[in-house]
């Protein structure tokens, strides 16, 4: 005698499970990952659709969309994954733009072989982190490649925001005379990423920093809406995101070596791997240019934030028909900080 | 950072500047040469040239492991790569120094060739041990500091029965380095060493000895950090004024006159001299670099793999050569951040952080362009 249920479908192995071919072939298989993984843990009215799309009310005001790639090893590091990384990069793309970001799509191509149960984790903390910051994921996609194709799981996400009223921010906007203010201390996310891969071990370990930067800057924009420049300090670290700045703007920077906040551990961890904070990725960083009569208040506000406690001002923006960024070393010369050459630290997002 | 800090004190540093320049004598020039890429690159990343006075100029030498390693050794670890399917690992900074036929070993390895960067050759044995079906060759590379832990690694080796496991012998020695630059008829005029820092802790301050004796000209061993560099130019100062030439140790902390005789047994145990070797900028100087001894052969991936060295003659617009012997700037050269940068380096200076023409470009080239 037959005792299973009518209509019932064994659910997927996350336990000891791997993904297969099958689960991005279209079938039984990919519908199931999508709605007992996928689908469980990111759940919105928007995903709750079922379509191939997203049908999305119309906002008012200029749109903004940023998309980003996420192939971060290991996949699991201290302070996060690339799960919550994944939303918190892009978000903050969208945010340093000056705009409320509303809505994420993402789509993942996975690895044969990788295990469902790390799988749920990661889908579990963007989850998460998705609903921390108020942005619904509202659509998406998975693609699966063969074994060696891939390593573990590749996710791109997408973020759409509205651009608040009266801000203009952009890296062309640095004027002569501007100050420069990070919004805490750098290189966290880098070194924690660098950390696992060399098994260093600190008394204390090294966290990633990563987390969504909307609220502290929709803060920031309410206080100050003529602020002049917003980035986030991702990959190439500080030095890279003050010379795209110089660049895009036509100036040069003058830095103060003893004002940028590195915490000691990161200090000493990049001492022994020969790399310069400056260098190293940040993941909930911001760096802020803004009027230098605004700069105290910006400084504030930051300060007043659980993610900016540690904000400080670090230089000036100057006139420099090369746009070099320079900076006052805690010696007392003078030196270039310049864009970093070649990779020394592969795949850190 | 503890023990670190102390030794990146601005006001100290400051103090240091007042007393060489109070010191100095301003009808003088102080020619010095710092031997390390690692005091090129103190200076060049701390702007310590902005504390010292016009008539102290410091010339860069060639103690820079990548910068000396000339193309065809380079080129040797590529075909091993390339040819003979080897896995190649690597430290990260000759990953760029370019080769042959367009090449460098990071361009190798996007062609396909298996090439890992390591930061110790303990990293390259884990690459042994986990690929026991494939060769796995070492590319060591370096002075006197980097010589021991290849050392240790040959010694693992064979302890462990790692047979697939050798290594590309490229070791030099800096007492032969700085007698070709002063033997060197036409040389780059010199009034004294800023000596080697990790260098010397493993061989001591004995080995400088005969450069104040034979040559008359002072070497003062010195650690790394800003702080050692501002010192010991000071007391370089003090012995060319008082007319003195002697080895002096201000990386007392670290250096003895001895050094560590364990890492020098440990060294002459595995290695011999080579009768002569090609340096970049050098050109052939007679023993001035290591091999691995007879016992050790099967270690040696020249023999292992049938991979002699052939010489190739550096780029003609390139003036690496010149530089590392002292008797150019990285500004001199016509090629220097123009076809030469960081990005697409013609030569090897360009390459390393310890490279004169990578520190100038990356730290210090808006000195060019302003004056």
């Amino acid at each position: 005698m037959n005792t299973v249920k009518a209509n019932y479908v064994r659910p997927i192995d996350l336990r000891n499970g791997r993904v297969d071919l099958s689960h991005g072939a279209g079938g039984r298989a990919m519908a199931q990952l999508i709605s007992e993984l996928f689908a469980r843990h990111l759940h919105n009215p928007y995903l709750a659709q079922g379509d191939d799309g997203a049908a999305l009310p119309a906002a008012a005001g200029r749109l903004v969309l940023a998309t980003d790639a996420h192939v971060v090893s290991p996949l699991f590091f201290p302070g996060g994954d690339i799960g919550c990384l994944s939303v918190h990069g892009t978000l903050n793309d969208v945010a340093v733009m000056g705009a409320t970001p509303l809505y994420l799509t993402a789509s993942f191509i996975l690895e044969e072989g990788f295990p469902l149960a790390d799988l749920d984790r990661i889908v579990a903390s963007m989850a998460k982190a998705s609903r921390d910051a108020g942005v619904p994921v509202v659509t998406g996609d998975t693609k699966v490649v063969e074994r060696g194709k891939a390593d573990g799981v590749f996710i791109s996400t997408t973020g759409l925001g509205v651009l608040r009223e009266g801000v203009s921010l952009s890296g062309a906007n640095a004027q002569v005379g501007d100050a420069i203010l990070v919004s805490g201390r750098i290189g966290d996310h880098g070194m924690a990423i660098m950390s696992v891969r060399e098994g260093l071990a600190f008394d204390a370990p090294i966290v990633s920093d990563t987390a969504a930067l909307h609220g502290m800057i929709g803060e920031l924009l309410d206080e100050v809406p003529n602020l002049h420049t917003l980035r986030d300090a991702t990959r190439g670290g500080l030095a890279a995101t003050l010379n795209e700045i110089c660049h895009q703007s036509g100036v040069g920077m003058m830095l103060e070596e003893s004002r940028i906040p590195v915490s000691p551990t990161v200090e000493a961890a990049c001492e022994l791997l020969g790399l310069d904070p400056l260098f190293v990725a940040n993941e909930g960083k911001i760096l802020i240019i803004c009027p230098q009569e605004d700069a105290e208040r910006v400084l504030a506000c930051l300060q007043n934030h659980p993610l900016g406690r540690e904000a400080c001002m670090i230089g000036k923006v100057c006139a420099d028909p090369h746009h070099f960024v320079q900076m006052r070393t805690g010696m007392g010369g003078s030196r270039i900080v310049d864009w970093m050459s070649g990779d020394q630290l592969p795949r850190i997002c | 950072m503890k023990f670190v800090d102390e030794f990146r004190d601005g006001e100290l540093a400051r103090g240091l500047a007042s007393a060489i320049a109070s010191d100095v004598d301003s009808g003088k020039e102080y020619r010095l040469m710092e031997f390390c890429g690692g005091h090129t690159h103190a200076i060049s990343r701390y702007g310590l040239t902005d504390l010292l006075p016009t008539n102290v100029r410091m010339i860069h030498g060639p103690g820079c492991p990548v910068c000396v390693l000339p193309i065809g050794r380079i080129d040797q670890a590529i075909s091993l790569a390339l040819e003979k399917g080897v896995i190649l690992c690597s430290y990260g900074d000759t990953l760029r120094v370019p080769a042959s036929n367009a090449l460098s070993l990071l361009k190798a390895k996007s062609r396909g060739a298996d090439i890992r960067m390591v930061y110790s050759t303990l990293d390259a044995l884990q690459v042994a041990r986990d690929n026991p079906t494939r060769e796995v060759v070492f590319l060591a590379i370096g002075f006197e500091t980097t010589t021991p832990p290849t050392a240790v690694a040959i010694k693992t080796a064979q302890a462990q029965g790692l047979n697939n496991f050798s290594i590309l012998c490229n070791h030099v020695l800096t007492p032969a380095a700085m007698h070709a630059i002063l033997a060197a008829p036409n040389g780059v005029a010199l009034d004294g060493f800023v000596g080697p820092a990790h260098v010397s802790t493993v061989i001591g301050s004995a080995p400088y000895e005969p450069f104040p004796a034979q040559y008359k000209k002072p070497v003062v061993i010195a650690g790394f950090e800003p702080l050692d560099v501002m010192q010991a130019i000071h007391m370089l100062v003090l012995q060319i004024n008082e007319g003195r030439a002697e080895v002096e140790n201000e990386f007392t902390r670290a250096v003895t006159r001895e050094g560590n005789t364990k890492a020098q047994a440990l060294v002459n145990d595995i290695f011999e001299l080579r009768d002569a070797f090609d340096w970049r900028g050098l050109g052939s100087v007679p023993l001035s670099a290591l091999r691995l001894r007879p016992a050790y052969q099967q270690f040696d991936a020249e023999t292992k793999f049938n991979q002699p060295y052939h010489a190739v003659a550096d780029n003609k617009a390139c003036e690496c050569g010149t530089i590392l012997r002292g008797e150019k700037h990285p500004r001199d050269c016509k090629i220097f951040g123009t076809a030469c940068t960081p990005d697409n380096p013609v030569g090897s200076c360009m390459v390393s952080s310890e490279g004169a023409c990578a520190a100038h470009y990356t730290y210090g080239r808006f000195r060019v362009v302003a004056g």
